[in-house]
Parts: C-alpha cells; structure tokens; sequence
C-alpha cells in the first residue's frame, strides 16, 4: 500500500460520488490559507460548504516516544518545537510538572521570572494570532504594526536565554542562567511600547467596520458544545464558559496577582478576537504587578543533585565535577509515581502527563494539547457557511501544527 | 471532594470498580473494569452532585513487562462546577482486546481514540470512525508500544513506495 492510498482512495470514492454541481476543494496541506502543515478536504456547494475532513499528522514527530528515552531535562527540547509561537510557556509547563513531580520548591525569583515570561509569551502568541486573523482578511497593517513588539519581546527572550525560536527555558529546578541586569526596565520598556500600540491595533482592526461585520457570527460555537469537544483557552472563553486554569486551579503565583479574565459570547472569530485582545491587556496587567518586586537571590534552588553547578567550578572543584558527571549521565532523580499538571498556554490547556518508575527517563509522557482537542470540531464550525469564512474560522482558532500532531 | 466520588463509587458502581494500590499521584486514581467504562464515565457525568461533565484528556500507557493485562486506558474528568476537581479512572486490557468508545458522551473523544488506536494499536468498539489519523497508511506499527523500537522498523518499505509512485509517473 503506498503512504497515502487508503486516504486517497476514501477521497477519490467520495469525489466520484459527488451530488450535481458539488466540487470537492483540496485546501492544504501547504497552502498561504493554512498556517502550518494542515490539510482540510472541502466540499462545496458553489460557495457554501456541505463537509470538511481536517488530514492531520504532517508534522508528526511522536515526542512521546522520544520522552521515553530522553531523560527529563532533555525532553525540554522537544518541548520547544509543540507550539513554536509560544515556546516557554511549553517549557514552563514541562518544568512545572517534574517539579511538582520531585517536590521541588523554587525560589521566589525563578517563579517571577517564569511569570513575567509566561505572560510576555502570551502576548506573543496572540499577536501573531489576532495578525494573521486581518492578514487572512486582507488587512496586512495590523500585524507589520504589532510585530515591531513582537520583536522587542523576542528580543528579550534571546538575551535572557539565547535563542529566539527554540529557548529551552528553565531547567529543573530553576532557570539556566540568572536574569541580565536590565531585564527589568527591560520589560517595563515593552509593556509601556505595547500598550499604546494594542490602542492603535484596536482602533485600526477590532473597531474596523469592515472587519466587524466581516467576522461577526461566523465560525461560532455554543458553549455546551465548546465543552463537549473539551475546549479550553481564549476559544472556550469566547463561548460564554469561564474557565482559565490560572484562576481555577492555579499554580505558580497567578492567585497572589489581580487579573481578570475576559468572557465572550457566541464563540464566533469576532468574539475570540476581543477576547485575546483583552487578555493581552490583562497579560500586561499582570507584568506590571510583577517587575517591580523581582526578589532578589538565587536563580535555582539548592539542591546540587538536581541543578547543574556552574561550568568555571566543574573545572576546579571535585565535588562540582562529581555532580555534573552524576547528572548528565545519570540524570536527575525522580521519584515513582505520576503526575498530571495542566497549566494555562497561550491556547488553552496544556497539560503534561509523567508516568514515572524512578529511571532516567519517564516511563510514559503524554501531553494533552489544546489545539488537538478543539481542531476536531472545525468541520462543525464551518458547516454550511462559505469557504472565504472558514479561512478567518481556521486563524481565528490559532491552530499550531506543531503543537497538534507534536 | 475525594471521599464524595469514593463513595458514589462504591455505593452505586461497585460491580465495576477493582481495588487498586495506593499510587504516588497528584490526582486521584481509580481502577475500573473494562466493561465498565461507559456505564461508570457516563454515571460520573450525569451525577448531580458530582457532575464529571468535561473530559479533560484520554490516553493510554503500555506496561510491557511490568504489569498484567498489558494496557491502561487512562480516563481524566474533570468537574468544572466542583472547584475544577480532576479524577483520573483507569481500565486495563489485554493486547487485542477492545474497549467501549466513549464518544456518545464525549463528542471530544473521538480523536484522542483514533491517536491511540493509531499509536497502540488499540481497537475502540462503537467508534465512527476507527481509523489512523496521524501516521501514514502503510505505517507499519504502532510506535508507542514498547516492542517497537525507537528508530523504527527502517524505511525500506517507505521507499519501495516512493520509486513505485515514481516509476508509474
């Protein structure tokens, strides 16, 4: 059987069977429509949509079988290329669970920095989101204005970690490296630039008549159904449900920070754009909480069998030798057990599951990614509307590939 | 939380539920028999106290050589209404066996069931759709298996194809 036969076989029966005056459309899987490998079948009525089938897999890496060989600090990589737009709140999220895991208490100043991270990184994400939603649309300034700050956040994160795409954020136990003494102000000069910038990019897209009217209702979803299919995020908030896991079951020090967490009401593109362009709001809110109280102290907590010491010592001192040669073979020590730890992504739940049997490396990783759980409803969303709209439905839901098939 | 659902276990599924060993987890686990799993998810879900109405994730672990029956279906619910209190239910089978979908009290699980019959190779009864959804269709395998191993099985077959496709042109 060739690689795709059966597949194509299914589609060539469907297209030789095709009602009067239907056509069945292939958009994908390397299409400017579709951000990232994705393929959708369509059938089309004219310009109405009768049936989408979503093919999915082009970018499958299966990195939860490679978890399985990798020790826990290496899979940090793989962790990197899930959702790329967003790496460190992957590897936040990773970390966080064989935390939690080993029973690891960090210090104040790792979960500040994560924090301040974590939220720039939102604002990433859905600046590329709310971007490519009006590039889709055909309008192009909205996103060349917001990636001048996309950039400036970038910025900050390969100074702080030294690579803009894959960061590899944080390692067990702390963070690679202490933060670099301007980060602060740093930070503060982003979020002063950002905020006058969502006020233009609100005023040119989301008030923009055209651009109301063009994705008002369409691509909408009820909030029973949001849930069925196991929504969670921006997209789920957008249906009316008000579910944010850093509010419901919250973790690092989102219950000590004042934010608020922004509800829509149909689900439609419309409504999932407003929403993700107050959580951007909120997103800088929480910064601006943050940076000022960075507590001062050590950027990895005290544990010499689990934290890698410092190169300079490795070459002078035994013991440090002895620690580094313990870790990178032998990895870190994890205790029997499993752990589930879900923490809030830029598109919803990302959950990290460990099976552990106290080896080298975890004995089962599973990751459950927003983007798989909500991806599957979207030949419900675009049923019966017209092929242009499930364009803006598709961007709209910031579906990530790689975050996807991982 | 926790005692409520142990008690509604025990008091109205109990010819479903196995005793099971206390594991070090951050949520609490239950093992359930395989039969059981859409009569216990769907009693979990319409309990109104309980009201285990999201399913939260599903997946599967291979305990090749360590346990047996071989497989583990791990169900994770979540209830929203309850302080978003997660429960993680637990069915093993035998390799070859099948087990109930539960897509007709989860719409969302029908393709997290396809990725683990796609990647364990286990079969899901009643399912709509029972078929490989990430890999390619002449994958020879299903690579979360622990027999499989990690580089693959080679790709000679892969590009047999590839010279035939090509040879046809």
């Amino acid at each position: 059987m060739a690689i795709y036969e059966k597949t194509a076989s299914r589609f060539r029966g469907k297209f030789d069977n095709l009602p009067e005056g239907h056509s069945l459309v292939n958009l994908g899987p390397s299409h400017p429509a579709t951000h990232g490998i994705l393929q959708n079948v369509v059938q089309l009525d004219g310009e109405r949509i009768v049936d989408t089938e979503a093919v999915i897999g082009y970018v499958h890496r299966c990195f939860e079988k490679l978890g399985e060989k990798y020790d826990y600090n290496q899979f940090l990589v793989c962790t990197d290329r899930m959702n790329y737009v967003s790496t460190p709140l992957n590897n936040i999220g990773w970390i966080l669970t064989v935390e939690n895991l080993m029973q690891i208490q960090v210090p104040d100043r790792v979960t500040y920095v994560r924090m301040i991270i974590s939220e720039l990184s939102r604002i990433m994400d859905h600046i590329i989101c709310q971007g490519i939603l009006g590039v889709d649309l055909g309008a192009f300034s909205g996103m060349l204005h917001m990636f001048h700050h996309r950039e400036n956040i970038y910025t900050i994160i390969e100074k702080l970690t030294g690579a803009r795409l894959t960061t590899t954020f944080c390692r067990v136990g702390g963070m690679e490296r202490d933060i670099y003494p301007e980060f602060a102000s740093e930070v503060k000069m982003v979020t002063k630039g950002l905020k006058p910038a969502l006020d233009e990019f609100r005023d040119l897209l989301l008030r923009n008549k055209i651009f109301n009217e063009r994705t008002a209702g369409i691509g909408g979803i009820s909030a029973e159904e949001a849930l069925a299919y196991g929504y969670s995020g921006p997209n789920l908030r957008a249906a009316g449900v008000d579910h944010d896991v850093r509010k419901d079951t919250p973790y690092m020090l989102y219950d000590k920070v004042d934010f608020d967490v922004p509800i829509g009401e149909d689900g439609s593109v419309l409504h999932r754009a407003l929403v993700r362009a107050e959580e951007m709001y909120q997103s800088i809110r929480i910064i601006e909480q943050l940076v000022d109280n960075i507590p001062s102290g050590n950027y990895h907590a005290d544990l010499p069998h689990i934290f890698l010491p410092e190169k300079q010592k490795v070459y002078t001192s035994m013991e440090e030798l002895i620690y580094h040669f313990k870790i990178i073979m032998h990895g870190v020590k994890v205790p029997v057990g499993e752990q589930y730890f879900a923490t809030e992504a830029a598109n919803g739940e990302l959950g990290f599951y460990i099976v552990s049997e106290g080896e080298k490396s975890p004995w089962r990783v599973h990751v459950r990614r927003p983007c798989f759980w909500f991806y599957q409803s979207f030949p419900d969303l675009v049923k019966g509307g017209l092929l242009a709209d499930s364009i803006a439905t598709m961007s709209s839901l910031n579906v990530i590939a790689g975050e996807l098939d991982c | 939380m926790k005692e409520k659902v142990e008690n509604f276990l025990q008091s109205k599924l109990s010819q479903f539920v196995l005793k099971s060993e206390p594991i070090n987890s951050n949520i609490p686990t239950y093992s359930i028999k395989s039969e059981g799993v859409v009569p216990v998810i769907k009693a979990l879900k319409e309990d109104s106290e309980l009201k285990f109405d999201f399913l939260n994730d599903l997946t599967a672990i291979d305990w090749l050589g360590k346990r047996n029956p071989r497989f583990e279906l791990c169900y994770l619910l979540k209830s929203p209404s309850n302080k978003h209190f997660r429960i993680m239910l637990k069915a093993a089978i035998e390799d070859g066996e099948g087990i109930h979908s539960i897509t007709s009290l989860f719409k969302g699980a029908n393709w997290p069931e396809r990725e683990i019959f796609d990647l364990f190779g286990i079969e899901f009864i009643n399912h709509p759709y029972m078929d490989r959804i990430i890999l390619p269709d002449n994958f020879q395998g299903h690579p979360l298996r622990k027999d499989f191993p990690l580089e693959g099985f080679g790709q000679d077959y892969l590009i047999s194809d590839l010279l035939h496709i090509h040879q046809e042109e």
